[in-house]
C-alpha cells in the first residue's frame, strides 16, 4: 500500500469482499535524505512514495478497512537493486528505468517473500495488468488492463510464473474513474489524490541534480566523462560536460546551434562521446535485448510476429522478433522507431498478452 | 485469539489498581495543585503523597523528586540542563535516543562527547568511562538498564569515578525502575530518570531524581512548578498513579514476583534457544550478565526480523525487533550492532520482553507459536528468479 488511490482501493475491495487483508508498506527511500543538497527541495513534496505522508495515509486506510497494517523498512535493498544500478546506468551513458528494477527485485521478489513468510497466500497491488492462469498452456499469463492509459504491464514484464501465480491485480479490468468511484463508495478520503508520476526517489524529477547529490553524499566523484558532441558524420559539433546528462532522443540542453533540431542518437560511454543528429535520423528499425523474460511462452525458439513498447508512453510497433543466440534476441520493427534507448525496457505483446521483455543494449 | 504481549518494554497497562488510585483526579479532585482554595489543597495533597512515595521509591528526599512528562524529558532535562559549551560529556552508544539525540544537539553547541561502546556482552565498562574522563568532563550519562538486551550496567562503579573527579551523573533508569530496586544513595548519581509507563503506570508522566544543589537549569520554564525545575500545571492524575505504580513497583520486588518473572523468562529463553541457530544477546560475559527479569534478546540466524515480528503479531504474539523509525518500520538496533553484531544478525533479532504479570500459559503459548513461525519463515527460500536486475 503506498497510500495511493490505487492500492487503497486494491485493498478496500479485497477487505469488503471478505477476504484476509494485511496491508503492508514498504519503506524504500528516506525522503529526508539528500534534501536541501545541491538544489534538491528542503521539504519534499506531498504523493511520493515513502514519504511520510504517503504512509500516513495508507495506515489511515488500513485503519478504516480495519485491518492489519506494517510498514516493512528495505531501504537497503531498495538502494542495492535500484538505486545504485540507476546511478551505473547513469553514468555509463544509458537511461535506466528503475520501476522495473523496483517491480523484480522489491515489490514482486521481497514483498512476495515476505507475504508468504507471515503466512500470506498471495500479494495483492494496485497495478493497472491482469493476471490468469491460461490451463492450455499450463501457464500465468500478463495481459494488458481494460484501462489502456494506465497499463503497467511495461513496468511488469519481469514477472515469474511463480510470481504472477502469488499476485493479484484487483484493478486490472477497472478504468481509474472507476477506481475513483469506488474509492468514493467505500469512503476513502484519497479517492481525489492525484496520481503520482515521477520516479519516488527523485523529488523534483531533476535526475542529473540527484546524481550529483548521491555521490556527493557517498563521497564518491562524479566520473569525467566530457567528451565531444559528433554528427553521425564523424563531425565534432562542439563538447559536452559528462555523457550522464543525455538520454538517446534529447533535444534540450544540447548547446549546438543548428538551423534544424538535433536529437541525441547515440551515447558511446567508452569515448564518452554524444553523437547528434536529424530528427530523420533518430529512428531505427532494429533492436538487440537480453535478460530477457518470457510469460506467455516457455522461451522463444522461432521468429515470431509481436507488437514491442520500447518506453512507457510508446505505442507498441509491429516487429518481428527472433532469437539472436548468447541469450540476446533481435527484433525487426515494420517501421523504423524514433529513439530506441539502451538500458529501457523492451516489452514484446501478441494481442493483449505480454509474450516477454528484456532490456535494450 | 488469545492474544500475547510480550512487549513490555515498549509499554506496559495501567494494572488496576493504578487506575483505581487515578479515577478520582479527573472529575470530582480536578483542583489545580496551585491554587490554595480547597480544591488546589486537595490536588496539591495527592501531588505530595505522591512525591513521598517517588523519594521511597528513589531513596532521596522529597524535595528531590521532580515531575515531569516521562522519560525523554527526563533524559533531555539532565542533559540541556548541565552541559554548558566547552563542557565534556561522556556516555554510552547504547543509549536511548533520548539520550543519544540530546547528545547529538549539545555537540552542536561546543559539548565535546564521548560515546563509550560496550563490550560484546553488552556491558559498559567502568575502566573505559574512568579512560574517557578529562579536566572538562562535566557529566556522565550512562542507563541503568538497557532497553533491547536487559544488561544492567555497574552505574554504582561508574557513579563512584565521577564522584572521584566531581562530575555529575545521570542515570536513565527508565528501563530499570520497577526491575531492579533504585537507590540513589548507593548508584551515585546526581540525576535519576524515570518513566511511569515502562511501570504500569500511565503514559506522559516521569520524574526525575535530582540531587539536592546540582545545578540542573530548568528546560521548561513558566510558573514555579516543581521547585522552579519543571514548570507546568501538575498533571495531577498521572502523578497519582506514578505514585500508584511506584507503590505497586516496590511491592513486586519484595513479594518474590520480580524474582518469579526471571524463572519465567530464563524458561522462555531456553525454550526459544531449543530453536538451531539461535542465540541469546547480552546474556554472558564468562559468567551471567545481570540483567532485568524480564527481558531477553535472541538472534534468529538466517531470518529478516521484521517478517518474524509481523508473522508472529498476526498469530497473536507482540513483540519487536530492532528500533522503531520514522514511518514505523524498524532499523537494525543500534544497541546490537554497538554490541559487535552485524547489521543482518541485528536485523535478524528480536526482544521478548514479558509483563510482570506474565503467566506460564503466556509462555507456553509463545513457546507454541515462536518455533512454528521461525521454521516457516527459514523454509521459504527466496521466491525463484525475478532477478532481471
Amino acid at each position: 500500500m503506498s497510500g495511493g488511490v490505487d492500492s487503497s482501493t486494491a485493498a478496500a475491495m479485497l477487505a469488503h469482499e471478505g477476504a484476509s487483508v494485511v496491508g503492508l508498506t514498504l519503506q524504500l527511500w528516506d525522503q529526508t535524505r539528500l534534501a536541501g543538497k545541491n538544489g534538491i527541495p528542503e521539504a519534499p513534496k506531498a504523493g511520493r512514495c515513502c514519504s511520510l505522508d504517503d504512509v500516513y495515509d495508507a495506515r489511515k486506510v488500513a485503519e478504516q478497512l480495519g485491518i492489519p497494517y506494517y510498514v516493512v523498512n528495505q531501504e537497503e535493498r531498495f538502494e542495492r537493486d535500484v538505486v545504485r544500478p540507476f546511478v551505473s546506468e547513469y553514468l555509463a551513458g544509458r537511461t535506466p528505468i528503475p520501476c522495473s528494477l523496483c517491480n523484480n527485485h522489491l515489490k514482486f521478489d521481497q514483498l512476495l517473500q515476505t507475504a508468504r513468510s507471515i503466512g500470506a497466500s498471495c500479494i495483492a497491488t494496485g497495478h493497472y495488468a491482469v493476471n490468469e492462469y491460461d490451463a492450455a498452456r499450463d501457464r500465468w499469463i500478463l495481459k494488458r488492463p481494460a484501462d489502456l492509459a494506465k497499463d503497467q504491464t511495461y513496468f511488469l514484464f519481469g514477472l515469474t510464473q511463480e510470481q504472477l501465480a502469488h499476485t493479484l491485480f484487483p484493478l486490472g479490468r477497472m478504468t481509474k474513474p472507476e477506481v475513483r468511484e469506488v474509492a468514493r463508495k467505500h469512503g476513502l478520503r484519497l479517492a481525489e489524490k492525484p496520481d503520482s508520476q515521477e520516479i519516488c526517489f527523485i523529488p523534483g524529477g531533476d535526475y542529473k541534480q540527484f546524481l550529483t547529490a548521491y555521490l556527493e553524499e557517498q563521497g564518491e566523484e562524479m566520473p569525467e566523462t566530457a567528451g565531444e558532441m559528433v554528427a553521425a558524420s564523424g563531425q565534432v559539433l562542439g563538447r559536452h560536460d559528462g555523457i550522464a546528462s543525455f538520454t538517446v532522443g534529447q533535444r534540450k540542453g544540447l548547446r549546438l546551434s543548428s538551423p534544424s533540431p538535433l536529437y541525441v542518437l547515440q551515447i558511446d560511454p567508452a569515448n564518452h562521446r554524444v553523437t547528434v543528429g536529424g530528427d530523420d535520423e533518430l529512428a531505427t528499425s532494429t533492436l538487440r535485448a537480453r535478460r530477457l523474460n518470457w510469460i506467455s511462452i516457455p522461451e522463444l525458439t522461432a521468429p515470431m510476429r509481436v507488437k514491442i513498447k520500447i518506453r512507457h508512453r510508446h505505442e507498441p510497433a509491429w516487429a518481428m522478433l527472433a532469437p539472436a543466440g548468447d541469450g540476446e534476441v533481435v527484433a525487426t520493427f515494420d517501421e523504423p522507431q524514433r529513439a530506441v534507448t539502451p538500458g529501457q525496457s523492451a516489452v514484446f505483446y501478441d494481442g493483449d498478452e505480454v509474450v516477454g521483455g528484456g532490456w535494450i543494449v | 485469539m488469545r492474544r500475547v504481549y510480550c512487549d513490555a518494554n515498549a509499554t506496559t497497562p495501567l494494572l488496576p489498581e493504578v487506575m483505581e488510585a487515578m479515577r478520582p483526579y479527573f472529575m470530582e479532585q480536578f483542583g489545580n495543585a496551585s491554587s490554595i482554595h480547597l480544591h488546589g489543597q486537595q490536588a496539591h495533597r495527592a501531588v505530595d503523597e505522591a512525591r513521598e512515595t517517588m523519594a521511597r521509591f528513589f531513596n532521596c528526599r522529597e524535595a528531590e523528586v521532580v515531575f515531569n512528562s516521562g522519560g525523554t524529558e527526563g533524559d533531555n532535562a539532565a542533559i540541556f540542563g548541565l552541559l554548558r559549551p566547552g563542557d565534556h560529556f561522556i556516555t554510552t552508544s547504547i543509549e536511548h535516543s533520548a539520550v543519544l539525540q540530546a547528545a547529538a544537539r549539545m555537540e552542536q553547541r561546543s559539548v565535546d562527547v564521548t560515546y563509550i561502546a560496550p563490550k560484546a556482552s553488552g556491558l559498559i565498562d567502568p575502566a573505559d568511562v574512568e579512560a574517557a574522563l578529562r579536566p572538562s568532563t562535566r557529566l556522565i550519562s550512562v542507563m541503568l538498564a538497557n532497553n533491547e538486551t536487559g544488561v544492567l550496567q555497574p552505574v554504582a562503579e561508574i557513579g563512584k569515578i565521577a564522584a572521584a573527579v566531581g562530575a555529575f551523573f545521570h542515570i536513565d533508569a527508565v528501563q530499570g525502575a520497577g526491575k531492579v530496586t533504585l537507590d540513589v544513595r548507593r548508584m551515585g548519581c546526581h540525576v535519576l530518570t524515570i518513566s511511569a509507563h515502562k511501570m504500569y503506570g500511565p503514559k506522559g508522566i516521569g520524574a526525575n531524581y535530582v540531587r539536592r544543589g546540582t545545578p540542573i537549569e530548568a528546560l521548561i520554564v513558566g510558573g514555579s512548578h516543581e521547585r522552579r525545575q519543571r514548570a507546568g500545571t501538575a498533571n495531577v492524575p498521572a502523578i497519582v498513579g506514578l505514585g500508584k505504580a511506584a507503590e505497586l513497583a516496590m511491592e513486586s520486588l519484595e513479594d518474590g514476583t520480580i524474582d518469579r518473572l526471571a524463572v519465567l523468562r530464563d524458561r522462555l529463553e531456553a525454550g526459544i534457544l531449543a530453536i538451531p541457530g539461535t542465540r541469546v544477546n547480552g546474556a554472558w560475559d564468562g559468567e551471567r550478565v545481570p540483567r532485568t527479569a524480564n527481558t531477553t534478546n535472541i538472534t534468529f540466524d538466517q531470518l529478516e526480523g521484521e517478517a518474524l515480528v509481523i508473522a508472529l503479531d498476526l498469530k497473536g504474539v507482540a513483540v519487536s525487533g530492532g528500533s522503531a523509525c520514522h514511518s514505523g518500520s524498524t532499523e537494525p538496533s543500534h544497541v546490537l550492532m554497538a554490541m559487535g553484531l552485524d547489521k543482518n544478525a541485528a536485523r535478524a533479532s528480536l526482544r521478548f520482553s514479558l509483563m510482570k504479570t506474565a503467566t506460564d500459559a503466556d509462555v507456553d503459548q509463545i513457546l507454541r507459536i515462536v518455533p512454528e513461525a521461525v521454521e516457516r519463515l527459514r523454509a521459504l527460500s527466496p521466491v525463484a528468479a525475478g532477478t532481471l536486475g
